[in-house]
């Protein structure tokens, strides 16, 4: 085994950390008491992330983008995770790789814009009463000539707000199952502006500050099926063959606020002086930084595995599963030592400890619920031997 | 060809705390991040923009040390050197051997500037570019933090004591940069990937021609005295009397 990062890897890490902590570190006290990224921000970091040609890199080279392996991906996204959330995913967006699904005028439409910072994307998948369980979605996608009218309502749905258009999973027919009757799904391109779509502010959640959620309502929402992303009945296959690595995706970005945490707690360790001497000399502080550091390399190795063995071809669904539930709980726990290390300090806003410990809640929640991520490890374990 | 010779020098990086080593024979650099000195990318920078306004058509990033040092010279070549050329050297050099190495390659390459560090942040010498421009017998113009090339001059704003100086050049010449010349850009993450099929070339120092006996004897390394706490005065004549008990007024 080989675990060295290469030249350009640890050039694309170094090149990365620097533009996230010169010019993201910055405006993040901004975002967390305003709740909320101006647009003019917003334009003005997003022209220097794409000078720093650090916009889109997860896309192909032959598309614009840096034409990151997963691998490489992954470790950019660590260093990105260390920021503010709406910072790093507005001003240096990665546009969905579902993108790369697109065909013909939708290349031109979506995809190519979405690379060069002219439009984003969001994707809508959840409803009110559709969680884990897609598909028993009840957002309807029903056939009318040459086009199909969607009726029903999308909530939780991130960044909707920025987006200019929407890659919407909607119920298009059903298919007899062994449990019963299933909804097959489609995946739509929708423009924001589509009569019949309407999107209003979501829930105010207490992760990731300023990167906001939407409820998405269509009603009698009418469009051609040029729209279709990939094949009719086939939302699902085209988001397995495209979406990517997206879990490690999540574990990268925890990854990269753990390190942040702990390091602030090294320093604090190192730098508080009580009874007499550093607090990082009392065993009640130091095994925490042991702790923390050991699990958090724990974590980082397992992602770094899984997003090298997705280059390699050989990644499965529980190396993935494995990689996003510890490095997310990895995060929850460095967060909350971190916190107790500073003592009362840790938890004011002066630090950025205490929103990394409030960012790290949602992390075990979506793209897969730690449970949903056990279920799939467990399956994996048992399904060859019957049971 | 117009070409611009820059240093690049491989240091401890500049946000490491520096530790002497126990025995004084010098500082800690077993698992410490290396990067390239700071005015040295300073340099390269001011490199990059010039062949960028068209006044070069080539630059040549050089380090002189370790194999390791094929790091640094790579993420010259990702900021947007054309070339580059490692002088490998396993033990310490000091100043006069480093400017007797780029007298050679200046011979060699025939640069129309040489770019330097105005010292590099691990011993602080400032030597280097002084030395080269006195072997090379060409004009030095140091602590730059303005540089135009007007025909085949140079006119540089040099950061001075008094505080600034503008003298003018003929070229070829020595430049070394000062803190606020420019700053450098971030490396594009395309181009990290493109520079791996940049030439790097790897001579030994011996080839050269060059004597890399040092002529200077390290006594020890000592870490500085560790400060002590200090106190607060409530005014100035507090402050006044606390000089005089210590013998500083």
């Amino acid at each position: 085994m080989h675990f060295a990062l290469t030249d350009e890897q640890r050039l694309i890490v170094e090149t990365t950390r620097s533009f996230v902590v010169r010019e993201l570190y910055p405006h993040e006290a901004e975002i967390e008491a305003t709740g909320r990224l101006r647009p003019e921000l917003r334009d003005e970091l997003k022209r220097r992330a794409q000078a720093a040609g650090l916009y889109a890199a997860n896309m192909p080279v032959a598309e614009g983008g840096a034409g990151l392996d997963t691998l490489t991906w992954i470790l950019y996204e660590k260093e990105l995770g260390r920021a503010n959330y709406a910072l790093h995913w507005t001003c240096v967006a990665r546009p969905s790789n579902i993108l790369l699904a697109c065909q013909g005028a939708q290349r031109e439409r979506y995809l190519l814009p979405a690379i060069r910072g002219e439009r984003s994307d969001c994707l809508a998948m959840s409803e009110p009463d559709v969680g884990s369980d897609l598909r028993s979605m009840k957002t309807r996608a029903l056939p009318d000539g040459d086009d199909f009218v969607i009726n029903g309502t999308k909530h939780f749905i991130s960044h909707a707000d920025e987006a200019s258009f929407i890659v919407l999973f909607a119920a298009s027919g059903e298919e007899p199952t062994a449990r019963g009757p299933r909804s097959l799904i489609t995946a739509f391109l929708i423009d924001r502006d589509t009569p019949g779509l309407s999107i209003d502010d979501g829930y105010r959640s207490v992760s990731h500050r300023g990167y906001h959620n939407s409820i998405l309502r269509f009603d009698n929402c009418r469009i051609h099926k040029s729209q279709i992303l990939g094949e009719l009945h086939r939302g699902f296959d085209v988001a397995n063959q495209w979406l990517g690595a997206t879990r490690l995706q999540v574990a990268a970005t925890c990854l990269g606020r753990a390190d942040r945490a702990l390091d602030l707690a090294i320093r604090w360790a190192a730098e508080r002086r009580q009874f007499g001497q550093q607090i990082g000399k009392f065993q009640g502080v130091s095994f925490k930084l042991a702790d923390m550091a050991m699990e958090l390399k724990a974590a980082e190795l397992l992602t770094l595995e899984a997003a090298w063995k997705a280059d390699q071809g050989t990644v499965t669904d529980a190396d993935m599963a494995m990689a996003k539930l510890k490095a997310t709980e990895v995060l929850a726990f460095v967060a909350d030592e971190a916190i107790q290390i500073h003592g009362g300090m840790g938890l004011m806003a002066d630090l950025p400890l205490e929103r990394i410990w409030r960012d790290a809640r949602v992390e075990r929640i979506w793209e897969g619920t730690s449970e949903i991520q056990r279920h799939i490890i467990s399956r994996a374990l048992l399904r060859p031997l019957g049971a | 060809m117009r070409r611009i010779l820059v240093g690049i020098k491989r240091v401890i990086d500049f946000n490491v705390r520096v530790r002497v080593r126990p025995d004084g024979a010098g500082v800690v650099t077993d698992g410490v991040k290396m990067s390239a000195n700071p005015f040295d990318s300073i340099a390269l920078e001011e490199a990059l923009r010039l062949r960028e306004r068209g006044e070069a058509d080539e630059v040549l990033a050089v380090s002189i040390g370790p194999g390791e040092a094929q790091q640094q010279l790579r993420d010259a070549l990702a900021m947007g050197a054309d070339r580059a050329i490692l002088v490998k050297s396993d033990t310490a050099l000091e100043p006069l051997a480093v400017a007797h190495v780029f007298l050679e390659l200046a011979k060699r390459e025939s640069p129309r500037l040489v770019i330097l560090g105005k010292q590099a942040i691990d011993d602080d010498c400032s030597q280097t570019g002084q030395m080269l421009a006195a072997l090379w017998n060409r004009p030095q113009a140091t602590f730059a933090s303005k540089l135009e090339i007007q025909g085949e001059a140079a006119r540089v704003t040099r950061e001075v004591d008094a505080g600034l100086e503008v003298i003018e050049v003929d070229l070829p010449a020595v430049i070394t940069t000062d803190l606020r010349l420019n700053e450098p850009r971030y490396i594009k993450l395309p181009d990290i990937m493109k520079a791996k099929k940049k030439p790097l070339d790897v001579i030994e120092i011996v080839s050269l021609g060059v004597d890399a006996t040092p002529v200077l004897k390290v006594v020890k390394y000592e870490a500085p005295p560790q400060r002590q706490k200090g106190i607060i005065v409530k005014d100035a004549g507090e402050l006044v009397a606390a000089l005089k008990q210590r013998g500083l007024a």
